[in-house]
C-alpha cells in the first residue's frame, strides 16, 4: 500500500472547477501551502472552500481569491483580507459564516459517518434561521448537517507512505477532522517516512482516511501576529 | 475616574478561582492573564487547540506552529496539551471550561449578547464566540460602558444581531461591575470617582443598585 504522489501538482491535478474543498489550518498556521500553490497554478475556478479562515491578501487562500478561483467561502472568521472584503461587498464572492465549533463538528460528523448533529451554538441567532430546533433536557439545539466535500487538503508534520499522520502543536487545529471528512483526502507533510518509523501510539489520523500523501517543500510558515517579550 | 483597560482586566482577574479552566477572548480579556492572583492555579484554554497557554515567547524564539486564537505567537507550560478543533469545542460545549471572558458591542439586561456583526459593515465572522457563549458555565463580558458616540452598551434589548441569548452572567465596564439578574443589571461595585448618577445616566437597560454597593478597590 503506497499512497505517495510526486508532489502537489500531481496531488491536485484531478480537482475540477466547481469542486468543494475542505482546507485545513487556523489563520496561516497549519495550512497546506504546497497544495494551495498548486491549485493557483492549475487555474481551477468556481471552487467552494470550507476553511476556518480565508488567508491574508498575499498568502494562504488569499492567493486563490486574488485569482478569482473561489466562488463560495464557508468559514468562521474572515478578517485581515482586503481582497476578500472587496469581493464580498461587490457580491463576487458568496460567504457563509459558521460558528467555529460548529464548523469543526460538521467536519467531524462527516468523518464519523453521521449525517447531522445537534448543537447549542447559534440558537436564537440568525445562524439558526431555517434550521430544525429540538429541545433536550430543557435546552434548545439546532440541527447542523455534516459537510459533503469532494476533496480534503490537509497539512501534517510527519506522515508515512501508508498515510498515517502526526501533527505539530497548534498546527493540528482543523486538519485531523478535515482529513477524516474528505471524499478524497490529500495530505502534504513536512517529513515523509517509511512505515514503521512513526510510533503507532502517536498517530493522530490513521492512514485509512488518507488517499494521497507527499512531502512538501519550501514551507514559509508565515506568522500573522508575531508577539514576543524581551528577556529580563 | 472610569477604569482603564488594565484595571478592567485586573478586576475581572479577581473572579478567577483556583483550579479554573478559562478561555480569554481577544482585547481586554487577553489582559486578564497578566493579573492572575497569587496562589490561584488556572489553566488557560485557547480554542485553536491548546490547554495551558504560556506567555509570549522571547525574541527570536517564536514558533510559527504555536499560536493562540488571536493568531499571536505563544508558548506552552509544563502540563500543556494540544488537541484538534473538534475536541477543543467538545470541551467547551460539554461545559468543562469554567469561565469565559469576552468583549461585546452590546449586552441586554436579560443576558443576551451581540458582538459579531454590524449590519451594512464588513462582517468578519463570529469565530468561536457563538460556541463559547452557548456553552460556558460562567461568562463575563469586559467592555466599555458606552460606545464611541457616548451611547449605552447596556441595553433593554440588543439592537445588533445576537451572538447568544440569555447567557451573560456578569459585565465589568469602565464604570462598574454588574450582575445580570431577573431584575436586569445589578450594580455591585462602582469605579473610584464614578457616581451612581453617572451609571444610571449611562445605563439604558433596567438597572438596580445593590443595597451593599461599594466603591471598587482597584
Amino acid at each position: 500500500m503506497n499512497k505517495v504522489v510526486s508532489g502537489a501538482d500531481e496531488a491536485v491535478k484531478d480537482i475540477p472547477s466547481g469542486a468543494t474543498l475542505l482546507l485545513g489550518g487556523f489563520g496561516l498556521c497549519g495550512i497546506p501551502e504546497n497544495c494551495i500553490a498548486a491549485l493557483v497554478r492549475s487555474g481551477v475556478d468556481n471552487l467552494t472552500c470550507i476553511s476556518n479562515n480565508a488567508g491574508v491578501d498575499d498568502f494562504g487562500i488569499g492567493l486563490m481569491l486574488q485569482k478569482r478561483q473561489v466562488k463560495k467561502m464557508i468559514s468562521s472568521y474572515v478578517g485581515e483580507n482586503a481582497e476578500f472584503e472587496r469581493q464580498m461587498l461587490t457580491g463576487e464572492l458568496e460567504v457563509e459564516l459558521v460558528p467555529q465549533g460548529t464548523l469543526a463538528t460538521r467536519c467531524m460528523a462527516s468523518g464519523y459517518g453521521m449525517p447531522a448533529v445537534y448543537v447549542l451554538a447559534g440558537y436564537g441567532t440568525e445562524v439558526a434561521e431555517g434550521k430544525e430546533v429540538r429541545n433536550f433536557d430543557g435546552k434548545n439545539y439546532i440541527l447542523e448537517h455534516a459537510f459533503k466535500s469532494d476533496f480534503a487538503i490537509v497539512k501534517a508534520w510527519k506522515g508515512d507512505t501508508m498515510g498515517n499522520l502526526i501533527f505539530k502543536e497548534t498546527a493540528r487545529n482543523f486538519n485531523p477532522m478535515m482529513a477524516m471528512a474528505g471524499k478524497i483526502t490529500i495530505a502534504e507533510v513536512e517529513e515523509l517516512v517509511e512505515p514503521g518509523e512513526l510510533d503507532p501510539n502517536y498517530v493522530h489520523v490513521p492512514g485509512i482516511y488518507v488517499n494521497r500523501i507527499f512531502q512538501g517543500t519550501d514551507y514559509e510558515k508565515r506568522i500573522e501576529q508575531l508577539t514576543v517579550r524581551k528577556k529580563a | 475616574m472610569p477604569l482603564n483597560k488594565e484595571q478592567i482586566a485586573r478586576r475581572i482577574a479577581r473572579e478567577l478561582r483556583d483550579g479554573y479552566y478559562v478561555n480569554l477572548g481577544i482585547g481586554i480579556p487577553t489582559l486578564v492573564a497578566n493579573y492572575i492572583p497569587e496562589g490561584c492555579d488556572v489553566v488557560l484554554q485557547s480554542e485553536n487547540g491548546l490547554l495551558g497557554m504560556g506567555p509570549f515567547p522571547f525574541e527570536g524564539e517564536a514558533d510559527p506552529d504555536l499560536i493562540n486564537a488571536g493568531k499571536q505567537t505563544i508558548t506552552t507550560l509544563p502540563g500543556s496539551a494540544f488537541f484538534d478543533s473538534a475536541m477543543s469545542f467538545g470541551m467547551i460545549r460539554s461545559g468543562r471550561v469554567d469561565l469565559t471572558v469576552l468583549g461585546a458591542m452590546e449586552v441586554a439586561d436579560n443576558g443576551d449578547i451581540a458582538n459579531w456583526k454590524i449590519p451594512k459593515k464588513m462582517v468578519k465572522g463570529m469565530g468561536g464566540a457563538m460556541d463559547l457563549v452557548a456553552a460556558a458555565k460562567n461568562i463575563i463580558v469586559a467592555m466599555q460602558h458606552t460606545n464611541p458616540k457616548g451611547e449605552s452598551k447596556l441595553l433593554p434589548q440588543c439592537t445588533l444581531p445576537l451572538t447568544g441569548v440569555g447567557c451573560i452572567k456578569k459585565v465589568v465596564t469602565d464604570l462598574g461591575v454588574f450582575d445580570i439578574t431577573p431584575n436586569g443589571f445589578r450594580c455591585i461595585e462602582y469605579a473610584p470617582g464614578v457616581t451612581i448618577d453617572e451609571i444610571k445616566a449611562k445605563t439604558a437597560g433596567r438597572l438596580v443598585i445593590a443595597d451593599d454597593v461599594k466603591e471598587m478597590d482597584i
